[in-house]
């Protein structure tokens, strides 16, 4: 019992960070109808703005922190934007996929070629300590992670349900072009949303690097779940991916102890493609109108 | 097909037989991977280019033919008997894995191959017990068919020319029959392709079918090739840069893939002197061709094209497949 509550926490604990990121994912697709392959890479590369900070400018952890979350609104975010998905919307779907595809290439080998191949020891904001919970010894780690990123995921729904902003966001996301004639500013709108992924994925990266080590390749696998519990949760949801994040946080851990090591990443996989057969519009989803 | 076409064609084929006429052995062995990595890609390209699907499946079914003829032929089985097994699996599985998949929602195909590439992997790294596990299978054999025997590198890249050259024709004569145009109407309208009464869920899940069967038959010839597989050389990232090969080429072109292809397996060698950062200039280049030229390579000449010489196209038909 003791040791199923200790891998419960630490997989809701991964989980929610894995949230952060699907969150991120599903916000850009409701927003702008964007597949962000490199969302993985995303999430890898502020640890690194923050190891710059350090090492290159002799900057403390809080400052390092705070430029990096700045650089990822800008450059995730603003730039990400500006640069590539808007000259790349008008053509569809396709080539947006694979110019993320490219981006995520870009970054993670820019990483390797110009910081380092070797896995990074990232600083803790945490007491490393581990306590006793009924038994089970629980990392302050952990639940300092899951706080933040509830509180994070938290904070965004209060902004998107009570803000006019957020609103108006949810308002382009439904529909566009109803959204423009009631007036929203339907392209400032989507900048905010690409704005709001930049910080979602910096906060991810500060929480997870620190267990994970920063290592250039860590967006693979981040990637690969963010994408897998957005599409679990419900592709359309925000509380969806957080469903999706935490049922695969949980899930992976469990499959680590109980059923094998080696099969243990099959496990998403599996139940990405359940999923898609059984409920294709996700756990939490309402499915969508199907376009002919 | 003009006069054009048809030297073009022509040309081509020479020169496939001729390029490798005094190289090395290394450049053969590039000329002859570049001959199979373009028959996976103008199988994704049917699949992306005529049915409008993305899959990110296409090395795993390069593996799984790889796999399948490397096991059959060094248990002794002639690597003509290998190819056919290697092909209908591939196509069984594709259908079994699109069916689902296609069902529901046009995405999902992504996703669902995304999945299935990353599952291939762990299966052939962890079944040690057939795969021979991360050391993959050594001393795969090289088809020997009566006097011709393919073991140097010479007549093993004639071997692959003559597979290439049957693959494309056999494609060339699909895509002219009723099956190809109707993969063409889905390409340009799905909605009216339907209401003409095609079946276009049956057709997408043909057409990735058929994709995925040519990515075995590049997996069979792979496996002599190299004479080496390991799960390693299956990843995900192949299936990215086989994607990259159609749509950087132009994906719904004919010769895109074969373009393309040429362009990723060649750049490599080209940009050597570029060290590590090689990947980091590719990567750029996919950039900046998708940002300037969503349709590739070859619809950007198509546009030069167009726009040196401005012909007037009618009005009323552009209309009439609009709706």
């Amino acid at each position: 019992m003791a040791e199923l509550l200790q891998i419960l926490i630490s997989g809701l604990s991964s989980g929610a960070i894995y949230a952060l990121a699907a969150v991120g994912f599903t916000l850009l697709w409701q927003a702008s109808q964007t597949i962000n392959f490199a969302q993985g890479e995303f999430v890898m590369l502020p640890a690194f703005f923050v190891l710059a900070g350090m090492t290159l400018f002799g900057l403390p952890l809080w400052a390092a922190i705070l430029t990096a979350f700045v650089l990822s609104i800008v450059i995730l975010g603003a730039m990400f934007k500006k640069l590539v998905v808007e000259p790349m919307l008008p053509h569809g779907t396709m080539p947006l996929v694979i110019a993320t595809i490219a981006l995520g290439l870009l970054m993670k080998e820019s990483v390797k070629e110009f910081y380092s191949a070797q896995g990074q020891p990232f600083p803790s904001l945490f007491p490393q300590h581990v306590m006793d919970f009924f038994g089970a010894s629980v990392s302050v780690q952990d639940l300092c992670n899951l706080a933040v990123a509830f509180a994070a995921i938290i904070a965004l729904q209060l902004f998107l349900q009570r803000t006019r902003t957020g609103r108006a966001m949810q308002a382009t996301a439904q529909d566009p072009r109803v959204a423009e004639i009631l007036g929203v500013d339907v392209k400032r709108m989507v900048m905010y949303t690409f704005l709001i992924n930049g910080a979602l994925a910096a906060i991810a990266s500060i929480l997870i690097s620190p267990v994970y080590l920063a290592k250039f390749s860590n967006g693979e696998t981040l990637g690969m779940i963010a994408f897998i519990a957005a599409i679990v949760g419900g592709f359309n949801q925000i509380r969806g991916a957080l469903v999706g994040g935490l049922l695969i946080g949980v899930l992976d851990n469990l499959a680590a102890v109980y059923i094998s090591a080696e099969y243990r990443t099959a496990i998403p996989l599996i139940l990405l493609i359940v999923i898609i057969m059984v409920r294709p519009q996700g756990i939490m989803g309402t499915s969508e109108g199907r376009t002919v | 097909m003009t006069a054009f076409r048809i030297l073009f064609l022509i040309t081509f084929s020479v020169a496939l037989l001729l390029a490798p006429i005094g190289q090395s052995n290394y450049i053969i062995y590039i000329l002859c991977s570049w001959l199979i990595f373009s028959i996976s890609a103008m199988g994704l390209n049917l699949t992306l280019g005529y049915a409008g699907q993305i899959s990110l499946a296409q090395a795993a079914f390069m593996g799984i033919g790889a796999y399948v003829t490397a096991l059959l032929t060094m248990a002794g089985v002639h690597w003509l008997v290998a190819v056919f097994c290697s092909i209908s699996a591939t196509f069984l599985i594709g259908l079994a894995l699109g069916y689902p998949a296609l069902r529901v929602q046009h995405h999902f195909l992504a996703f669902v191959t995304l999945a299935f590439n990353a599952l291939v992997f762990l299966v052939l790294r962890n079944e040690e017990w057939l795969t021979g596990g991360s050391l993959g299978l050594v001393g795969i054999p090289r088809p020997v068919f009566g006097p011709f025997d393919t073991m140097k590198q010479l007549p093993f890249y004639y071997f692959t020319v003559v597979c290439f050259l049957v693959t494309a024709g056999a494609m060339a004569w699909m895509l002219r029959s009723p099956w190809g145009r109707a993969f063409k109407a889905l390409r340009e309208n799905p909605i009216r392709a339907n209401s003409l009464g095609l079946n276009t869920t049956r057709m997408t899940l043909l057409a990735f079918a058929i994709g995925s069967s040519m990515a075995g038959l590049a997996g069979a010839l792979q496996a002599p090739l190299v004479q080496f597989i390991e799960p390693g050389s299956f990843t995900l990232i192949l299936s990215l840069k086989i994607l990259l090969m159609v749509i950087v080429g132009g994906s719904g072109y004919f010769f895109g893939p074969i373009l393309g292809a040429a362009l990723v397996v060649l750049l490599p060698e080209m940009l050597r002197f570029t060290d590590g950062y090689y990947l980091i200039i590719y990567a750029l280049l996919v950039l900046v061709v998708m940002i300037f030229s969503p349709q590739g390579l070859l619809g950007l000449g198509r546009k030069l094209l167009i726009a040196m010489k401005p012909r007037k196209e009618r009005g009323d038909l552009k209309q009439g497949a609009q709706l």
